[in-house]
């Protein structure tokens, strides 16, 4: 037998509500903790229960953790499901499903190899309890796949009693579950099969975490006080991450008072409204929220950004527009982001690519909230946010300190000669600023939406409105030198290829395969708006820039038209929209297709 | 619109408070709402309230909506902050503002058209959040800055100045407020100084949601026979409750009053709401009774003034959430970061 060591996919196919999300945690976390890279992609239906739910597994020992199209092995547990189930299986793959009922004829293939296990069956007489029988279908299927993957054993046990810790009594029946299912395969089914895992190396020091997670502990590292959000999928794990951690690192040591506050609040609007009312106030405050929740803060983030007040936003990006796909991902609120309100607005965005990177850009949207009294938006998404990622360690120096930006206290205020809320002191745009209370005879003074002078007076006058606007605009400028760097690596190739979040995910894997190909781009990850010199400069030593969006409209391409100087037909549009994250296929596929088209060399060919 | 600009020189008369500051001290910009508008008689009544309870005139947070009514926060307490923020959108900032610095004053100024129409819902849940807050609402019944359009608290047949009628039903935010969880609910009459000021000082020593709906008319837009919210008829028709006088804990108290026609409302903070019953017995504390109370007036075509509910045992957000008592934005690198060994820790269970 030719066995694949460490790289395949599988994907278990469930009923949603049937407690199938633990198991197949576990089947993820044991690989991880062999040492094994793997992603985790939960691809769930907006509803609770009945309907059809997948979650796919990628193992790669070279960390390629991007989608790949095709599955190897599938965990049919869904008979509505068997015939777009076993239709995505490689030729060569298996088909894993519970024969308690013998699989039709029709869904035969030839191609594949079929395993069946009576599961339901195995279980009958095992528990008397039917909710319990249906639980353990799960555990029992992920006992077999320890068999026939060759997963270790223990790694499964010891999980299994962790997570139960405290709930004594569910550890042996959950053992018991396990075991059933792995002596049945080893005795019935023939032991491992042609994939299989083996402790590794690679993941080193590495932590398997969602993005919703780390952004949250990035938030609380980075100083919030005050959460307010309303449920809104993808985005609801982040608040409510937040607010378990804080309880469990914030209290109050003496007393066991609570050191921040969360605010479930009664829409978004009112979520940015506190937030916003508290940035004001001199409290690090954030919300989480996804497409639809930005739409509604339109206004408030219109305010923030004319009333010059810091705010972070999360925006945990599903498929829109409208209600769209809420359980599938998508970066398509660039646009809605960026210009987000009536008026001339702009608004500073952050495109985190890994946990890690959600976790540092947390706690630095906080920083430059404050140092540029305006809103600062996190674009994550749901294949960040909501799935466990590998990742590297979060990370935190305790000599950090926090950037709490241009607020005069009493003592400055006494010292100052002058104070005037929109006057640009240091010609980089941005103002001081001064707390309510902090002084009983200076500083204090009236912020509004309306235009002001640079005393913070209500004015109409076309001056003085004109003179803010274009210091708003030197503020933006700064902002570009401020927001984090794009990650470039030139080796001074014709072509070149953009990208920005999640779209990172398959991005080595997609360069390798062209590569293959004849096809060898630079590269270059963007990482917050606006965009740095780098950026338009790396568009500029280009050809042709390839431009990857998880959008239909290309909206990251049409933000680099409007914000630079950068030719409209260099940037050629790679995309993908339908819900699930961009696979390396599909970012190979769409840049070879315009490579035929327009006749390009490839190396294979310059070099003959 | 004022245009005689007041002098900041102080004149030797005036009276000191304990903090050795006049009642200029507590006053704002000089407004720009219509010459005899309802609403600078609240603003001039929370300048007196403020000043006569002696309080820090920098240590207030004024935030209010949109709207003439919103407008105020710049006429009174001008060492003070003020935020003039979103329409319908003050009851949010407000919260933000009061979880960030829980020992500041906060005093919320909205309108008719800002809390009962496009802020309803914020309106509603500020109330049972019970945001420690003095909430204003300048109830004239339309909408001035637009000129003249009707509002959602304008009472159905109520006519507009071009004698157009109102088809719809009214909002009662007091009947709103009793019902949702506001400890402190007030009505009062922009032109009652005797009897708003005494609650504004009440309110502001609440501890928690203090709402006060202030009929305020509308001298352009609502101030003609057919309105039920003109000066004329507001007072034809207003029912007080009480005579209210307040005590401040600090101040000596003298009894000098009979018993049978008073009583005394002690605040949580031991200060004394004193109220002389001039209309009937009414009890403050039933919360339920003033509902009904409050309902039956109207139908009657009387506006109820006066207090008309407060919990003595009043809780806000804050004792809700279990904060901590230094402010959330006074809080350093050392409170709020967990700091790298935690982190690693947390490292630990991801892994």
């Amino acid at each position: 037998m030719n066995v694949t060591y460490n790289d395949f996919v599988i994907r278990f196919a469930n009923v949603n509500g049937s407690g199938s999300a633990s198991a197949n945690g576990m089947f993820a976390k044991a690989l991880f903790r062999m040492g094994v890279p793997v992603a985790a992609r939960n691809i769930f239906p907006s509803n609770i229960q009945g309907l059809p739910t997948w979650f796919e597994v990628r193992v790669s020992e070279r960390g390629h953790l991007g989608r790949r199209e095709g599955v190897d092995i599938m965990v049919a547990m869904n008979a509505e499901t068997y015939a777009e189930d076993i239709a995505d299986i490689k030729p060569g793959g298996y088909l894993f499903y519970d024969n308690s009922k013998p699989l039709a004829a029709h869904f035969r293939r030839s191609d594949i190899n079929e395993i069946g296990m009576p599961i339901a069956t195995l279980l009958l007489p095992e528990f008397n309890d039917l909710k319990q029988r249906g639980l353990f279908k799960n555990i029992v299927y992920l006992g077999a796949l320890s068999a026939l993957l060759n997963i270790e054993f223990e790694v499964i046990t010891g999980m299994v009693a962790k997570q139960y810790r405290g709930k004594d009594d569910l550890i042996a029946p959950n053992i018991h579950a396990l075991e059933l299912g792995r002596r049945y395969a080893l005795d019935y089914l023939g032991g491992p099969i042609e994939y299989q895992v083996r402790r590794s190396s690679a993941n080193g020091d590495k932590i398997l975490i969602d993005g919703n997670t780390a952004a949250a502990l990035g938030a609380l590292y980075g100083g919030a006080t005050v959460c307010a959000w309303y449920p809104i999928t993808p985005s609801t794990s982040m608040a409510e991450s937040f607010e378990r951690h804080a309880n469990a690192l914030r209290k109050d040591k003496a007393t066991g008072a609570n050191k921040f506050a969360v605010i479930q609040a009664e829409d978004e609007l009112a979520a940015i409204g506190i937030v916003i009312g508290a940035g004001w106030n001199g409290a690090r405050a954030f919300t989480a929220t996804s497409g639809p929740g930005i739409s509604l803060m339109s206004e408030f983030l219109g305010l923030a950004y004319f009333a010059e007040i810091p705010a972070v936003v999360f925006d945990i990006q599903r498929a829109g527009p409208s209600t769209g796909m809420p359980t599938r991902t998508q970066q398509s609120d660039l646009t809605a982001a960026a210009y987000a309100s009536h008026g001339d607005t702009r608004h500073v965005l952050l495109f985190p690519s890994s946990p890690k990177e959600c976790f540092d850009f947390a706690a630095e949207a906080l920083d430059l909230a404050d140092r540029l009294q305006t809103p600062i938006i996190v674009m994550s998404d749901l294949e960040l946010g909501m799935n466990d990622n590998v990742s590297e360690p979060l990370a935190w120096s305790d000599e950090r300190r926090y950037d709490r930006g241009k607020v005069l206290d009493a003592a400055a205020l006494d010292a100052a000669e002058e104070f005037g809320r929109y006057l640009d002191v240091d010609g980089d745009g941005i103002g001081q600023r001064t707390l309510p209370g902090a002084h009983p005879e200076k500083g204090a003074f009236f912020t509004r939406g309306t235009s002001r002078d640079e005393h913070a007076r209500y004015t109409e006058s076309p001056e003085a409105y004109q003179r803010n606007m274009e210091r708003l605009e030197r503020k933006w400028a700064t902002a570009a030198t401020l927001t984090p760097k794009a990650k470039i690596a030139d080796a001074g190739r014709r072509n070149g290829i953009l990208y920005y979040g999640t779209s990172a995910m398959p991005m080595t894997e997609a360069l390798e395969l062209l590569q293959g190909e004849g096809i060898a781009l630079d590269r270059i990850r963007v990482r917050g708006f606006p965009f740095g010199d780098e950026v338009f400069d790396f568009i500029d030593r280009h050809e042709r820039v390839f431009v990857v969006d998880q959008n239909r409209d290309g909206q990251m391409r049409s933000l680099l038209i409007n914000e630079g100087v950068a030719d409209p037909a260099k940037l050629v549009s790679v995309r993908y929209y339908a819900g699930l994250s961009i696979s390396a296929d599909t970012i190979r596929d769409q840049v070879l297709e315009h490579c035929k088209a327009e006749r390009l060399p490839r190396l294979k060919e310059v070099g003959s | 619109m004022t245009f005689v600009v007041k002098p900041r020189i102080r004149h030797p008369q005036l009276p000191v408070n304990d903090l050795g500051l006049t009642r200029r001290d507590y006053e704002g910009a000089v407004s720009t709402l219509c010459a005899g508008c309802g609403h600078d008689s609240v603003s001039a009544a929370i300048v007196a309230a403020c000043a006569e309870l002696s309080l820090p005139p920098h240590r207030f947070a004024k935030i209010s909506g949109i709207g003439c009514s919103s407008k105020t926060p710049s006429y009174f307490l001008n060492k003070s902050h003020g935020f003039n923020s979103v329409h319908g959108r003050m009851p949010s900032v407000a919260t933000g503002a009061n979880l960030a610095n829980r020992s500041l004053y906060c005093v919320g100024v909205s309108g008719d058209g800002d809390s009962a129409s496009i802020g309803l819902g914020q309106f509603a849940h500020i109330v049972r959040r019970r945001i420690n807050m003095v909430y204003i609402v300048d109830n004239n019944g339309t909408y001035g800055l637009t000129k003249g359009q009707f509002s959602a608290t304008n009472d159905r047949g109520s006519t507009s100045k071009k004698g157009v009628p109102n088809l719809y039903e009214p909002i009662d935010l007091v009947s709103m407020a009793l019902q949702i969880g506001a400890g402190f609910v007030a009505r009062s009459f922009s032109g009652d100084k005797k009897q708003l000021v005494p609650l504004i000082k009440a309110a502001l020593a609440h501890p928690g949601m203090a709402f006060l709906d202030v009929i305020s008319p509308c001298v352009a837009f609502n101030n003609h026979n057919g309105s039920t919210k003109s000066f004329d008829y507001v007072r034809g028709h207003s029912e007080r409750l009480m005579e209210a006088d307040f005590v401040p804990a600090q101040a000596e108290i003298t009894a000098d009053y009979d018993p049978g026609t008073t009583e005394d409302v002690r605040m949580p903070d031991g200060s004394i709401l004193r109220l002389s019953k001039v209309a009937r017995d009414f009890d403050v504390h039933d919360r339920i009774g003033a509902l009904e109370y409050v309902q039956r007036s109207q139908e009657r075509g009387e506006v109820a003034t006066g207090l008309l509910y407060v919990d003595p045992d009043a809780a806000d957000c804050h004792d809700i959430l279990g904060t901590v008592k230094t402010p959330l934005n006074a809080l350093t690198e050392a409170d709020l970061c967990p700091g790298e060994a935690a982190l690693e820790r947390l490292n630990e269970s991801f892994r």
